[in-house]
C-alpha cells in the first residue's frame, strides 16, 4: 500500500500529540494539578493513530483505562481533555468522570472504561446498533492483553460472528496486565487471535510499534466490517513504557528490568516514524519542526485552558444522575 | 375507542412491547429463548411472527454480553428491551448493569444517555431451588442512575412499561413470574403510567400495608382478612422503587399511623428496611406502634415445597403482625 504524504503526516502529528499530551498530564499528575489515577499511554500512540486513521467521523470507538491516546487519535481536542483530567468544569465530562472515563460522543468515542474489558459490550452493542440502523458506521474495540482474559470477551466474538457485526477488535498487547507479565498471565502457546480465529474472525497480528502496519491491518479489517462481512479482530504488539499508573513508582523493576525497558525505548513508535518519514525523505526536517511546534503550542494552550478553568460547581454534584 | 378487557400480567406485558415495537423503529427486543420460542414463561409469544427476527432476537445463553450489547445499542440510537430470565442471572451481567449503564450518564457528563430496558423476573413457589427464585429488586434499586419498575397487576404492567420504554435511562423491569397469570381489567386505548407515582390498591384507615409485586395480592388477601375482624387496611403498591412514591406512602402513614412493609426480597438490607427507615425519619412523629417489616427469609431459598413456602411473606404472616400492632400498647 503506498500511503499519500498527506496521510503520514497526520500520522506523525496524531503521534506526537498523544505523546506529548501524556507527558504533559505526567507533568501536571507531578504537581498536583491532575488528579486521580493516571495510566499513560506513552510507547503505544502507534495502536490508536494506526487504528482509528483507518475510521470515519462517525465510526464508534470504545477505549480503556488507558485512553487518552484513543480520544485523540479519534480526533479529540487536548483542552477538553487536560481540564478533564484535572477535573475542571470545562474537561469533556464537566470532571466528573477523569481520565478513566473521558468520552467524546460527538465523536463517537463512546468512553475510557475504568474495568478491564469494559468496552467488549458497548462495542459489540453499537456495532448492532449500526447494523440495524443501516448506517454503514463501524465500531473499534481497543482493550488490552489483560482484558483478552475477560470472559464477556468471548461472549462478544461469538454474538459478533454469530450476527456478522461491524466491530473490530484491536488487542493492544503492551506486555503487561497491571504488574503482570503477560507471559505469566496468558497461555503463549497460542497468540490471543487464535482466540478469534476460533468464532471465524479474520484475524492479523502486526507490529504496534508500525504505525503503518497498523493503519494497513486496521484498513482491511474496517472495510471488511462496513461491507457486511463481519468482525475482525488484530493484536497489535507494543511495549508499555511507563508503569500501570503514576502511582506504580516502586512497582517496576519487580515485573522488568532496567535493561529490558531500554531496549524497548530504543523501539518507541514516535521517534522510528519520525527516522523513517526523515529517511525516506517524505517529510523534510523543517516539516517535522513544523508538526512539532504546533503540537507544543497545543499543549501550551491546554495548560492554560485548564488554569483559568474553574473546578466544578457543588450544584453539579447532583446533575446528570438521570437523564 | 378499543374496549377494556381482561387481560393476564402476560398478556398485557407482550401488548405493551408490540405496541412500542409497532410505535418506535428503534425499540427491538434481545434475550434467551424469547424469539422462536416465545420466552420461557410465553411472554413474547409470537412477537418474532409478527415483527421479525431482527427485532425480537434470540440469543446466545450469554448474560453479560447481552445487557453489555444494549448498553453499547442504547448509547448509539437504539432503545433495546432486553430479557435476562431470572434475576438471580443478573449477577452475571452486573458490571454491565452497575458499572456501565447506571453511570454512564453520569460519568461521561451528560453526554452519553442509556435508554435500556431489562425485563426480568423474581419470586418463589416454583421450586426452582437457590439459583432461579430470588427477588433480587434491592440490588437495583441500591445504585444511582437505574430505575426499578415492579408492577403488580396487568393494568399497571402494560402502563409502566411503555414508560420504561420510552424513558432514557437503564430501566429494570422485574416480573412476578408467579403472578403472569394473574387477569385484572386492561383498556384497549393507549395509555401510559408515569415512573415514581405510587398506586393506593385498597384504602382503609387503621393500617398501612406498602407491598411490592408480588406481595400486593398478599397484603390485599390479608387486608380482606383484617377486614373480618374490623381492622381497616390500606395497601400502597409504590410500583417503581427507584423513584420511590415517597409522598403517597407518608401520606397514607400520617392517616393510618401503623405501618407493615412487604417485600419478597431478603428482609436483611432490603427494600423493607430502606421504605421502613423512611417511614421512621419522615413520620415518626404521627406513628403509634413501631414499623413492622416482612420480608424473604434470609437463607438460599430451598427446593422442596414444604421449606420454600416458609421463606415468602404470607397472608397470615401480615394479619399476625398487623394484630401484634393492636395487641400491644407502645
Amino acid at each position: 500500500m503506498t500511503l499519500d504524504k498527506e496521510l503520514l503526516r497526520e500520522m506523525y502529528y496524531r503521534m506526537r500529540r498523544i505523546r506529548r499530551f501524556e507527558e504533559t498530564a505526567e507533568e501536571l499528575y507531578k504537581r498536583g494539578t491532575v488528579v486521580g489515577l493516571l495510566h499513560l499511554y506513552i510507547g503505544e500512540e502507534a495502536v490508536a493513530t494506526g487504528a482509528c486513521l483507518a475510521l470515519n467521523d462517525d465510526d464508534y470507538i470504545t477505549s480503556t483505562h488507558r485512553g487518552h491516546g484513543h480520544l485523540i487519535a479519534k480526533g479529540g481536542d487536548a483542552k477538553r481533555l487536560l481540564a478533564e483530567l484535572c477535573g475542571r468544569a470545562t474537561g469533556y465530562c464537566q470532571g466528573k468522570g477523569g481520565s478513566m472515563h473521558a468520552a467524546d460522543l460527538s465523536l463517537g468515542v463512546l468512553g475510557a472504561n475504568g474495568v478491564v474489558g469494559g468496552g467488549f459490550g458497548i462495542a459489540t452493542g453499537a456495532a448492532l446498533s449500526a447494523k440495524k440502523r443501516n448506517s454503514g458506521q463501524v465500531a473499534v474495540c481497543f482493550f488490552g492483553d489483560g482484558a483478552a482474559n475477560q470472559g464477556i470477551f468471548m461472549e462478544v466474538m461469538n454474538m459478533a460472528a454469530l450476527w456478522k457485526l461491524p466491530v473490530i477488535y484491536v488487542c493492544e498487547n503492551n506486555h503487561f496486565g497491571e504488574y503482570t507479565r503477560f507471559d505469566e498471565a496468558t497461555v503463549t502457546s497460542q497468540p490471543i487471535g487464535a482466540r478469534a480465529a476460533a468464532f471465524g474472525l479474520p484475524t492479523a497480528q502486526v507490529d504496534g510499534n508500525d504505525v503503518v502496519a497498523v493503519y494497513e491491518a486496521a484498513k482491511e479489517a474496517v472495510d471488511r466490517a462496513r461491507t457486511g462481512e463481519g468482525p475482525g479482530f488484530i493484536e497489535a504488539r507494543t511495549y508499555r513504557l511507563r508503569g500501570h499508573h503514576m502511582g506504580d513508582v516502586g512497582f517496576s523493576h519487580r515485573y522488568r528490568t532496567q535493561e529490558e525497558l531500554d531496549a524497548h525505548w530504543q523501539e518507541e513508535p514516535a521517534g522510528r516514524f519520525r527516522t523513517w518519514l526523515l529517511e525516506n525523505k517524505i517529510l523534510s526536517e523543517p516539516e517535522i519542526e513544523e508538526i512539532e511546534a504546533r503540537v507544543e503550542a497545543e499543549m501550551q494552550e491546554a495548560i492554560d485552558f485548564v488554569n483559568r478553568s474553574p473546578v466544578p460547581d457543588l450544584s453539579e454534584l447532583t446533575e446528570h444522575i438521570y437523564a | 375507542m378499543p374496549e377494556t378487557r381482561e387481560l393476564t400480567i402476560c398478556e398485557a406485558i407482550r401488548e405493551a412491547l408490540a405496541e412500542e415495537l409497532n410505535r418506535d423503529p428503534a425499540v427491538f427486543l434481545m434475550g434467551e429463548d424469547i424469539g422462536r420460542a416465545g420466552g420461557v414463561f410465553k411472554v413474547t409469544e409470537g412477537l418474532q411472527d409478527e415483527f421479525g427476527k431482527d427485532r425480537v432476537m434470540d440469543t446466545p445463553i450469554s448474560e453479560a454480553g447481552i445487557a453489555g450489547l444494549g448498553v453499547g445499542a442504547a448509547m448509539t440510537g437504539m432503545r433495546p428491551v432486553v430479557e435476562i430470565m431470572f434475576s438471580d442471572l443478573l449477577t452475571l451481567a452486573m458490571d454491565q448493569v452497575v458499572n456501565q449503564a447506571a453511570k454512564m450518564h453520569y460519568m461521561t457528563g451528560g453526554q452519553a444517555r442509556v435508554p435500556l430496558v431489562i425485563r426480568t423476573t423474581l419470586g418463589a413457589g416454583r421450586g426452582a431451588a437457590a439459583q432461579h427464585s430470588q427477588s433480587l429488586q434491592a440490588w437495583m434499586a441500591h445504585v444511582p442512575g437505574l430505575k426499578v419498575v415492579l408492577p403488580s397487576t396487568p393494568y399497571d404492567a402494560k402502563g409502566l412499561l411503555k414508560s420504561a420504554i420510552r424513558d432514557d435511562n437503564p430501566v429494570i423491569f422485574f416480573e412476578d413470574k408467579m403472578s403472569y397469570g394473574v387477569k385484572a381489567p386492561v383498556p384497549g386505548s393507549e395509555y401510559t403510567i408515569p415512573l415514581g407515582v405510587a398506586d393506593v390498591k385498597r384504602a382503609g384507615d387503621a393500617v398501612t400495608l406498602v407491598a411490592t409485586s408480588s406481595m400486593v395480592q398478599v397484603a390485599l388477601g390479608a387486608a380482606d382478612i383484617l377486614a373480618e375482624e374490623g381492622i381497616s387496611a390500606e395497601v400502597v403498591d409504590p410500583r417503581t422503587l427507584k423513584p420511590l412514591d415517597k409522598d403517597t406512602i407518608l401520606e397514607s402513614v400520617k392517616k393510618t399511623e401503623r405501618a407493615v412493609v412487604i417485600d419478597e426480597g431478603y428482609l436483611s438490607y432490603g427494600v423493607t428496611a430502606e421504605i421502613a427507615a423512611i417511614i421512621a425519619d419522615e413520620a415518626f412523629d404521627y406513628l403509634d406502634a413501631p414499623v413492622k417489616r416482612i420480608g424473604g427469609i434470609d437463607v438460599p431459598i430451598p427446593m422442596a415445597t414444604a421449606l420454600e413456602l416458609a421463606t415468602i411473606p404470607s397472608e397470615e404472616q401480615v394479619v399476625e403482625t398487623v394484630k401484634g400492632l393492636f395487641r400491644r400498647r407502645y
